[in-house]
């Protein structure tokens, strides 16, 4: 049998020290090796493990340092060429790494469809067949599951609006074509539908970029940690770092000095940012002025202000907590070891129904229900980082790109000058995509519409 | 007592428009074939709209015409005018459509079924199917009257049950006063059939002498008129318009006053009726605030008076019709010739059918047309062709076609019908092909001539026209491939007249030709061909290079789902003992029977997984087959 070549996380995200990025197919090597720098993965011998720096393609940029297992057909799990890259466990690598593979032409595998592959290919016994199957059944109907579930409702709406406003007007195009003598819907014109394509394109676009600041789990939720001197913010950073055994990445060819630092609490991926230097200066404010902090605060996706429970309220928590507000913000009362002498109902005042958390850092107490309040923050809930969860992200993220990439045909076509049911194809074919991540793809929707949107009838 | 009135290869129910292709493809594949009408004066009559053609329906007549069928050919010398719409927009929507002259389309229709040597025309009421052993041997007339066949086709489109509702009247009748068929009806629930009640309308019939066109706009034909069949090469010059006019707030006043009057709205009718060809009434009421609605005046041929109201299709009382026509501009002192009226007929519910139209549960019967819940003469005329060309590769022992949904609209409207079924009469839309830039009008004959000249169905003579045609697209391409055009200050200004900007440097023909405001007219102008190219031929080379880009999308669309196509799924295949695939997902599964994981993709309630699971099931019995090969 032959198939296209799929790429998946086959690894527990989060969850272990070292993630793989297993490819399959035909084109696996070729693929892996326009990732990986400094040697011909052709040359290699079959099942052999190998050092490599991973570079984008497109962008040359140094992404990631790997050891690519290659292993050539038939001696393979699934019976065909396997390529893994073996990469640092946390999540923004190795959603890098399978969305890179993504980009040079793998496609997402189906939930189970590594095993499906094993057993079309002869790899696993027939007496396996009803578990395989169960297990397509499970993952598929799960992965569809969560997908959905994934969706917060926001998202869902604003696919939903561009969706409709997508239908609306290949409907138009439609009834132009099929009515052509039709008088009563002018007829649409390529103004009409540039003005359409710009205002949904916008929107996804805005959609990924919201992704890409880490949103939709992607690369991190950015966070600042700030406080007065002392209050234990330098040990706040250290303890989420060894409790989730973080790797530590120097972002190369920034030119800031930020140091970054991944966590993953509970599903949530925290970018701790070292905001201008939080552990060099211990006065953000007194350093960089109030302005300027307050842009540095705005541009976190999450605020942890840590407070001194030993010592009462100062001006400059007060000045601190009207820096973050309207920002998502978690308050941390440390040193509960000593002695209480903050006021504890001005600071849940000064709150503002954000959430508090009493912790004593050096006795490493208060951390779980830290971690609780991120993980709510994020997910109002109970959200499970299983891989399925992470799958769907990517597949949202993917989609949204090949939808932005119809659009950029739609448009072609309109800087060309083609006709208008030309054009349309890439439309049509966008409500598709947008279509697949709210899992709706039913074609007839086009005629209902068609016959609700206008009296037809020649 | 029932006598033996002959055998036959091919048995045809029916003359109307599937009637007539059915059983002329029967024919032409070498079957003995006898068709049985009601009424021989009736031949590929149009109870409906005197016109053929239009957007996808268009696309179809030359469909039918590229597999030797008789549509295009005979409206081509039936028409009294012709009209090619959508030329404002791309190659894959134009449409050609022609009004016809109905008296004359039936005599030329008749004429050329008259000429085919192998048909019998035979009128008849049939009652009954002779069933043997669950396999369909023949039918049983009225007058007693045993035929035998390999093959039978119903073509009987609403005669089934049909039922006239004008106002409160109703009787059982077939369209336009015609005996319906009842017993036949009957018979076919008997043997198990699912059937549905549809419904559809006509509008009146006016008299042309009593309308003021003067207060009408005029709707004439194309200048030079383009035609259906490839063979026609005669074009009939002497044209009639039609006209345009249009209801106002007084019609709509009337209709909403006698609402409760009209069968519609009263709840005599049951049955469905198609949202795109909505009554009067209808529109009306859905669509309450539109101030007007175009009304087409259409006359029904050249040497008749009467002319139909298009766009006024209603069931309500004859003397509403007529207060109802009177307030619009032009019709204020028309006589009604024929009162509008809405009909009630069975239909087969067509996934009961196999891909070739065959009856699953009783080999050797097809069912073609209106019959199986689809509406139009284009779409009953393709059904009939195909009908008529697997009958007799049953009867034969030939091969049999279907047609998939990228060759075809014919293809799509087949797999539409007996893989999703159909909720209200089904009518094609270039919405409903996916592959719509491939299944051009422009290429229908590259599309199906060959496939129709390997089934017989083309003669010698215009196979060797066809492939002549091929050659000459193919040498031009490659010409326009190597021509290489120099810029120039007259070519500059050519090409801004047209919109475009001039040449900077020297260039391929074929690349100039992408331009959108290049014509092959201007490439032939500035590196003229060697000889003299028919227009077709241009036309081609123009689209092919012109929309290349996306046709060769639309072709990698076509070939990832081939995969899936082309992965059969075994006749006796057990739905019931896959483990894992959802309940629903097995019953339509179990219902449709699709020939071809592609087919059951598109069934609804099939998912993905389901999907999936049946490919894995399919793979297991070929790995479980390997060893023993081995």
């Amino acid at each position: 049998m032959e198939f296209d070549t799929i790429a998946a996380i086959s690894t527990p995200i989060g969850e272990g020290a070292i993630a793989i990025v297993r490819l399959s197919g035909k084109q696996a090597i070729t693929i892996a090796n326009r990732m990986v720098s400094g040697r011909d993965l052709n040359q290699v011998d079959s099942h052999t493990i190998h050092y490599g720096k991973i570079v984008d393609p497109a962008t040359n940029e140094l992404v990631e340092e790997v050891m690519v297992s290659v292993m050539r057909a038939p001696k393979t799990f699934t019976r065909e060429d396997v390529v893994e890259l073996n990469c640092h466990g946390g999540l923004a690598s190795v959603n890098r790494l399978l969305e890179l593979t993504l980009q040079e032409g793998a496609r997402l595998a189906e939930p189970g469809e590594f095993t499906k592959r094993a057993f079309l290919n002869g790899r696993i016994d027939l007496s396996q067949a009803e578990a395989v199957m169960d297990l397509i059944r499970a993952k598929t109907d799960k992965a569809m599951g969560v997908a959905m579930k994934q969706l917060d409702g926001k998202l869902s709406k604003l696919i939903q609006r561009l969706r409709q406003m997508l239908i609306e007007t290949v409907a138009h195009v439609e009834v132009n074509i099929d009515y052509p003598e039709y008088d009563d819907v002018e007829e649409m014109t390529k103004q009409v539908m540039f003005d359409k394509i710009g205002e949904v394109y916008q929107e996804i676009e805005r959609l990924l970029a919201m992704a890409k600041q880490g949103k939709v789990l992607r690369e991190g939720i950015s966070t600042a940690i700030i406080g007065r001197p002392n209050v234990g913010k330098s040990s706040l950073m250290n303890s989420l770092v060894q409790e989730n055994k973080a790797i530590v990445t120097d972002i190369p060819g920034t030119t800031r000095d930020i140091i970054e630092e991944y966590v993953n609490v509970r599903g949530v991926p925290l970018r701790l940012v070292d905001t201008a230097g939080i552990r060099d200066t211990d006065d953000i404010v007194e350093k960089i002025g109030v302005e300027r902090s307050r842009q540095v605060l705005k541009e976190a996706d999450l605020i942890l202000l840590v407070l001194n429970n030993n010592e009462p309220l100062t001006e400059q928590d007060r000045q601190l907590f009207n820096l973050i507000a309207d920002l998502q913000t978690i308050i941390l009362i440390n040193k509960t070891d000593l002695p209480q002498t903050i006021d504890r109902e001005e600071v849940e005042r000064l709150a503002n129904g954000n959430p508090i958390v009493a912790t004593s850092l050096v006795n490493e107490e208060g951390i779980d229900q830290l971690e609780t309040a991120i993980a709510d923050t994020f997910f109002t809930g109970n959200i499970e980082t299983t891989d399925l969860t992470y799958v769907s992200n990517v597949r949202h993220i993917q989609l949204l790109k090949q939808a932005l990439r119809a659009l950029d045909d739609a448009r072609a076509g309109l800087d060309a000058d083609m006709p208008i049911d030309l054009i349309q194809i890439d439309v049509t074919r966008t409500w598709e995509l947008l279509g697949e991540i709210v899992g709706d793809t039913v074609q007839d929707s086009l005629i209902d519409q068609l016959f609700s949107q206008f009296c037809l009838g020649k | 007592m029932i006598y033996d009135a002959g055998h036959y290869d091919v048995i045809v129910i029916g003359a109307g428009h599937a009637g007539v292709e059915a059983a002329n493809a029967a024919v032409k594949r070498g079957a003995k074939t006898l068709m049985l009408s009601l009424n021989l004066d009736m031949v590929a009559f149009m109870p409906c709209n005197p016109s053929i053609g239009g957007p996808a329906k268009g696309v179809v007549v030359r469909e039918i015409d590229a597999l030797g069928g008789l549509m295009g050919k005979v409206i081509d010398k039936t028409y009294i005018q012709m009209r090619m719409l959508n030329t404002g927009k791309g190659p894959a929507v134009r449409a050609l459509r022609a009004q016809a002259d109905k008296p004359l389309y039936i005599q030329e229709m008749k004429h050329q079924l008259e000429q085919l040597d192998l048909l019998t025309m035979r009128q008849a009421m049939v009652e009954r199917l002779i069933i043997e052993d669950g396999i369909c041997k023949g039918v049983i007339t009225e007058t007693k009257a045993a035929y035998y066949a390999k093959s039978v086709i119903i073509t009987t489109g609403t005669f089934m049950r049909g039922s006239v509702i004008i106002g409160d009247l109703s009787y059982q009748s077939g369209p336009n006063n015609q005996r319906p068929s009842i017993k036949l009806s009957e018979h076919l629930e008997e043997l198990g059939f699912d059937l549905v009640r549809f419904k559809t309308g006509t509008p009146p019939r006016v008299n042309a002498k009593t309308i003021d066109y003067s207060k009408t706009e005029i709707q004439p034909g194309d200048e030079e008129p383009s035609h259906f069949s490839y063979e026609t090469k005669e074009a009939i010059l002497d044209q009639i318009p039609c006209w345009l006019t249009y209801t106002n707030e007084q019609t709509h006043q009337i209709i909403n006053d006698n609402l409760g009057l009209s069968a519609m709205y009263s709840g005599m009718i049951k049955g469905t009726g198609p949202r795109y060809c909505p009554s009067i009434e209808d529109k009306v009421v859905r669509f309450h605030d539109k101030p007007r609605h175009q009304i087409f005046l259409e006359p029904e041929g050249r040497n008749t008076e009467e002319v139909y109201v298009q766009g006024f299709s209603t069931s309500l009382p004859e003397f509403v019709q007529h207060d109802m026509l009177r307030t619009i501009a032009g019709l204020e002192n028309s006589e009604i010739m024929r009162p509008g009226y809405a009909i009630e007929y069975d239909a087969v519910v067509p996934t009961q059918l196999w891909p070739t139209l065959e009856v699953k549960n009783i080999p050797g019967l097809f069912t073609a047309g209106q019959i199986n819940g689809t509406s139009g003469y284009e779409e009953a005329a393709g059904q009939g062709l195909m009908a008529g060309i697997n009958a007799a590769a049953r009867a034969l022992n030939l091969e049999p076609l279907i047609l998939d949904r990228s060759q075809a609209y014919i293809g799509v409207l087949i797999d539409d019908l007996v893989t999703k079924g159909t909720n209200e009469p089904y009518r094609l839309l270039t919405s409903r092909a996916e592959y719509r830039l491939l299944l051009r009008h422009d290429n229908a004959d590259i599309r199906l001539t060959e496939i129709g000249y390997n089934l017989g169905l083309i003669s010698e003579e215009r196979y060797q026209m066809f492939e002549q045609k091929l050659a000459s697209i193919e040498q031009e391409k490659q010409r326009l491939a190597k021509v290489t055009i120099k810029p120039s200050a007259e070519l500059d200004q050519l090409l801004m007249d047209a919109g475009g900007t001039g040449l900077k440097e020297p260039i391929k023909a074929l690349d100039l030709l992408k331009r959108p405001e290049v014509s092959y007219g201007l490439i032939n102008q500035l590196a003229s061909s060697e000889q003299d190219l028919p227009n077709d031929v241009q036309e081609q080379v123009e689209i092919q290079i012109k929309y290349q880009g996306y046709i060769d999308k639309a072709k990698q669309q076509v070939e990832r789902m081939q995969k899936m196509e082309n992965k059969s799924i075994p006749e006796n295949i057990d739905y019931d003992a896959i483990s894992g695939l959802a309940t629903e997902a097995k019953q339509k599964l179990k219902k449709v029977r699709p020939l071809s994981v592609g087919q059951a993709s598109r069934i609804s309630g099939v998912n993905p997984a389901d999907i999936s699971i049946l490919l894995v099931y399919i793979e297991q019995g070929q790995i479980a087959k390997r060893p023993k090969e081995a």
